[in-house]
């Protein structure tokens, strides 16, 4: 099952299992939170095809609300319930444009951080460091591609204080124990120059997707 | 789009010139953006014309091709280092030209709780090359800050900036306070950022959303150039 799911990332029509009615629909970014919490729970793993869309457009928040679009009207009809593992992420309200004609939930929150944290640590932080660079641990394991290659870092590193001239703190919000991880984000945080904070948060409110799909039957 | 080969600058002639400026800019060389810059000024050049044609000109390309999606990012930022290296000979001359075609004063800011400021940084640098003196506020601006330099700079545009969908809202709070006070009828207000979008700046009651740098400094001196022409007419 891990296997086959872990296929199904790919945005392919050859990897939906037509006798799963249900569709999450994610970023990328959120790929192995959303397997590890259908592993976690067999009775979801019948019921759900996992979807994700390109973890780097994290970097592109404009690409998102296309993309989830472009989607969603090539497959959507082959789903009665769509469920969308983005928060607004950035799109000044256009995700939930595109969601509201697809009848089709997202998760609370502005952004991954504000969902896995959880609305009023993660105020409760931005309102202690506003210059505060957060991590999870998609974020940690990709590092390199994600933010060093993805912001052009690697090429011109002499665009850090372009990107990072106000941030002062990197606070990893973890969503599973694991110290090399821990140790990584640390040393990122090192080499930045910034103070450090370990957090284990968990997948906040991206477990509200599989408790109502848990659920609900479907009628 | 740059020659791989190397070649003298001062072979070219001036249209050609241009045009390699542009595309070194483009290519986020600001080496060969600043000795072009002195070639020009050195042939008789005005500082105004080398600002507009070969810098801005470029920058403007820079503009469009990041909205199509070609250029991305780190790539913009090479291009806006780029033209600091040129804007950085050309200021000094600029302002001790006896003629002022300075189209007014342009104060910018990012709004309370966002350090975004990549954005606002383009847009006032391309606000600079399109004549306009630019008071940067910086980031974390409160409403006060924007009121204060409204009164103290007497700007012809205030723009401002969020990159965060939970702080893009703070900017109506700003155009709230500025009609209280009844200080909107003196100043033009502008707005931006990646989160926003038309429908959100014409919620706020700011319709003059700037949807990337390049945009947003041809706003700004269309509404300067239609306030001349308005101006005019009485």
């Amino acid at each position: 099952m891990f296997v086959a799911l872990v296929k199904s990332v790919l945005t392919d029509k050859a990897a939906v299992d037509e006798n799963k009615k249900r569709l999450v629909l994610g970023c990328g970014a959120l790929v192995y939170d959303l397997l590890r919490l259908v592993k976690q729970n067999p009775s979801i793993s019948d019921k759900v095809n996992i979807q994700c869309l390109p973890a780097s457009w994290h970097n592109s928040p404009q690409l998102i609300a296309p993309g989830v679009e472009d989607y969603l009207s090539k497959n959507a009809h082959l789903y009665k319930e769509v469920y969308i593992a983005y928060a607004d992420c950035g799109t000044g309200g256009a995700l939930d444009k595109v969601l509201k004609k697809y009848e089709a939930k997202r998760i609370d929150g502005a952004h991954c951080y504000e969902f896995f944290a959880g609305t009023e640590t993660f105020e409760k932080l931005s309102e202690e460091e506003i210059g505060t660079f957060y991590l999870t641990d998609y974020l940690v394991k990709n590092f390199n591609r994600i933010m060093i290659k993805g912001l052009g870092l690697d090429k011109h590193p002499e665009l850090f204080d372009v990107y990072f001239e106000h941030y002062k703190k990197l606070v990893y919000l973890a969503q599973t124990e694991n110290e090399e991880w821990k140790r990584d984000a640390e040393k990122y945080a090192k080499d930045f120059g910034f103070d450090y904070e370990y957090r284990l948060v968990g997948t906040g409110s991206l477990d509200s997707i599989f408790e109502e799909i848990d659920i609900e039957p479907l009628s | 789009m740059s020659d791989e080969d190397d070649f003298d600058l001062n072979d070219l002639d001036d249209k050609e010139l241009v045009e390699q400026i542009q595309d070194d800019l483009y290519d986020g060389l600001d080496a060969e953006v600043t000795e072009g810059t002195e070639i020009l000024l050195a042939r008789g050049w005005d500082a105004n014309d080398v600002l507009g044609e070969a810098l801005v000109g470029g920058m403007k390309i820079v503009g469009i091709d990041f909205r199509d999606g070609i250029l991305f990012v780190p790539e913009v930022l090479k291009c806006a280092g780029a033209m600091k290296g040129g804007m950085k000979i050309l200021r000094p001359i600029l302002a001790e030209s006896a003629e002022d075609t300075s189209l007014g004063k342009f104060v910018i800011g990012t709004v309370k709780g966002d350090i975004h400021d990549i954005g606002k940084n383009l847009v006032g640098m391309m606000c600079e090359g399109a004549g306009f003196e630019v008071i940067d506020l910086g980031i974390n601006n409160p409403v006060e800050n924007y009121l204060e330099a409204v009164d103290t700079h007497e700007p012809v545009i205030l723009g401002m900036s969020a990159l965060l969908t939970t702080t893009m809202p703070y900017m109506g709070v700003v155009v709230e306070e500025m009609e209280k006070r009844g200080m909107r009828k003196d100043v033009h207000i502008m707005c931006g950022g990646a989160p926003l979008n038309q429908e959100f700046a014409d919620s706020i009651g700011v319709p003059a959303y700037g949807r990337d740098a390049a945009r947003s400094a041809e706003m700004a001196e269309e509404h300067v150039r239609g306030l001349g022409k308005k101006r005019a007419h009485r």
